[in-house]
């Protein structure tokens, strides 16, 4: 069972969240712009990092805040995501 | 190769059965070889052996970082079916099976195949319509998906309990005659076996740290911790870890690994003989020879390579099993693992060439024990000829950037 600290609810278990998934980068403003190769690797490539990455979670039975934390996909143990700007 | 038969084990008993041969040889490790396979599991094996028996390439290395079978083959739930919803996965797993009723002759091994049929218990309406539509699907193409009702479900795995109780009372059920399973460690030696005497080279903790590419950039071999090994061509068979392993040629995947946790009781006498399978609940359960029930659920719904127990989902599993078979309420549970899944984009496998020349891959096995065979058959024909084989032509890595998705989810997970 996974403790995840919500920004605003503080630390709740795991079953109020749904986990989103690799944080990736925001939607390109252009799509039209890009090229086949990198549209689809936009859409769909994931780098599946076997170690700490950072991750998006939704407090769907809660706050319904969504947020980014850090996780290591070997440990489980759970870091502080980026903070401000840098929050994909 | 020294064939295995009764009058061979009787030959031996006479001898105290110490002139039994090594099942496979342990050669040194050369420099060169036409292919290199990464990871010695169920595909890397299948594909070696296919490799050396249709296309005649027996300069074969299979190297493993750990022990062989060790990884995903030895992770899973020995399950074999083919009840998919798209035709081209329909097909493929259909020849998956059929290859596996013939496995023990064709290599000389029995892998203790038993084709005990697969039950999904339908607890909603949406399941039975979507299962339906399965069904309906399959019909087209041969594996059989019979809807049946409550009686007859009861009448077939009479160890559920009272099910005017439990919180989504059963349907119906759909009835997968295919339905089978194998012994995991019989298939990996088994193909080992068979790929050795073909004259192909397993190569045991050896694991790959690095790729080397020519100034075209095709690879020409892959760096080791025991050192430098040319290849013509490289091939991926590293389920769970691809996009690690890949990472180190520069490339990323559209995939992403998960936890598939499962885990056995402490051995009974028969009770289930069917394979159970509960998509609503997300629970499945069959019974091993050994007497065990093999308890599994759906996947953690976090991206891990933890290979191990995730107790939010150990414990959703188990209520749903106490909840519709009360009486495996006092079981004491003997062991637990978790198989590191890679699952694609859309649910479906990946047999395909990359964007570096001579570098292959084949990944994406959400479930992949039942589509060793087919998938050692359709890889080596890609590895061998350079174009995909007519079966998993759809499985390539081409399907992404044309936006041609196979969306299986729903019927490789369990909900």
């Amino acid at each position: 069972m996974l403790i995840l600290a919500c920004p605003w609810c503080g630390e709740r278990p795991e079953g109020e969240f749904i986990c989103l998934g690799e944080a990736v980068q925001p939607r390109p403003l252009d799509p039209s712009a890009l090229g086949d190769a990198e549209w689809a690797a936009y859409v769909s490539d994931r780098r599946n990092i076997r170690g700490r990455h950072d991750e998006r979670w939704w407090h769907v039975r809660g706050c319904n805040t969504m947020f980014t934390i850090g996780r290591d996909t070997v440990t489980h143990q759970v870091f502080a995501g980026p903070q401000g700007e840098a929050a994909p | 190769m020294q064939r295995y038969s009764f009058f061979s084990l009787a030959r031996n008993a006479l001898s105290q059965h110490e002139g039994w041969q090594r099942a496979w040889r342990s050669p040194p490790l050369k420099p060169d070889y036409d292919v290199v396979i990464v990871g010695a599991g169920g595909h890397g094996l299948s594909t070696a052996y296919h490799l050396a028996k249709e296309h005649g390439v027996s300069n074969v290395a299979v190297i493993e970082k750990g022990w062989l079978g060790g990884g995903n083959t030895a992770r899973n739930t020995h399950t074999i079916r083919s009840n998919y919803l798209r035709d081209v996965s329909i097909r493929f797993h259909d020849v998956s099976v059929k290859l596996y009723e013939q496995l023990s002759r064709e290599l000389n091994y029995n892998i203790l195949f038993s084709q005990r049929s697969m039950i999904d218990l339908i607890q909603s309406w949406g399941k039975m319509r979507d299962l339906r539509r399965r069904s309906l699907a399959m019909a087209l193409h041969g594996p059989a998906y019979q809807l049946i009702t409550v009686d007859e479900l009861k009448r077939r795995i009479p160890a559920m309990g009272d099910l005017s109780d439990v919180r989504l009372p059963p349907l119906g059920g759909m009835l997968h005659p295919e339905g089978a399973m194998a012994r995991h460690d019989a298939v990996a030696w088994s193909y080992a076996r068979a790929a050795d005497a073909r004259g192909v080279e397993i190569h045991q903790h050896t694991e790959v740290t690095g790729f080397t590419f020519a100034a075209d950039g095709a690879v020409t071999g892959v760096e080791t911790n025991r050192g430098l090994v040319r290849a013509r061509k490289v091939a991926l068979a590293t389920a769970g870890n691809t996009s690690h392993v890949i990472a180190k040629a520069g490339l990323s995947l559209p995939l992403v690994t998960r936890n598939l946790q499962a885990f056995v009781s402490e051995p009974v006498k028969p009770i289930i003989d069917v394979i159970v399978n509960c998509p609503d609940v997300g629970l499945y359960v069959m019974q091993s020879d050994k007497g065990e029930l093999v308890i599994g659920g759906g996947t953690d719904p976090i991206p891990s390579y933890r290979q191990g127990c995730h107790f939010a989902t150990f414990e959703d599993v188990v209520a749903s099993l106490v909840e519709l078979f009360p009486r495996f309420r006092n079981l004491k549970m003997l062991r637990q693992w978790g198989g590191a899944i890679e699952f694609a984009y859309d649910a479906s496998p990946i047999i395909s060439a990359t964007d570096i020349p001579g570098l292959h891959v084949s990944t994406g096995w959400y479930g992949g024990f039942k589509s060793i065979p087919v998938g050692g058959l359709t890889y080596a024909h890609l590895i061998a000829t350079g174009q995909p084989h007519p079966l998993a032509e759809a499985f390539g890595l081409d399907r992404f950037r044309g936006l041609r998705f196979l969306l299986e989810a729903g019927t490789v997970a369990q909900r």
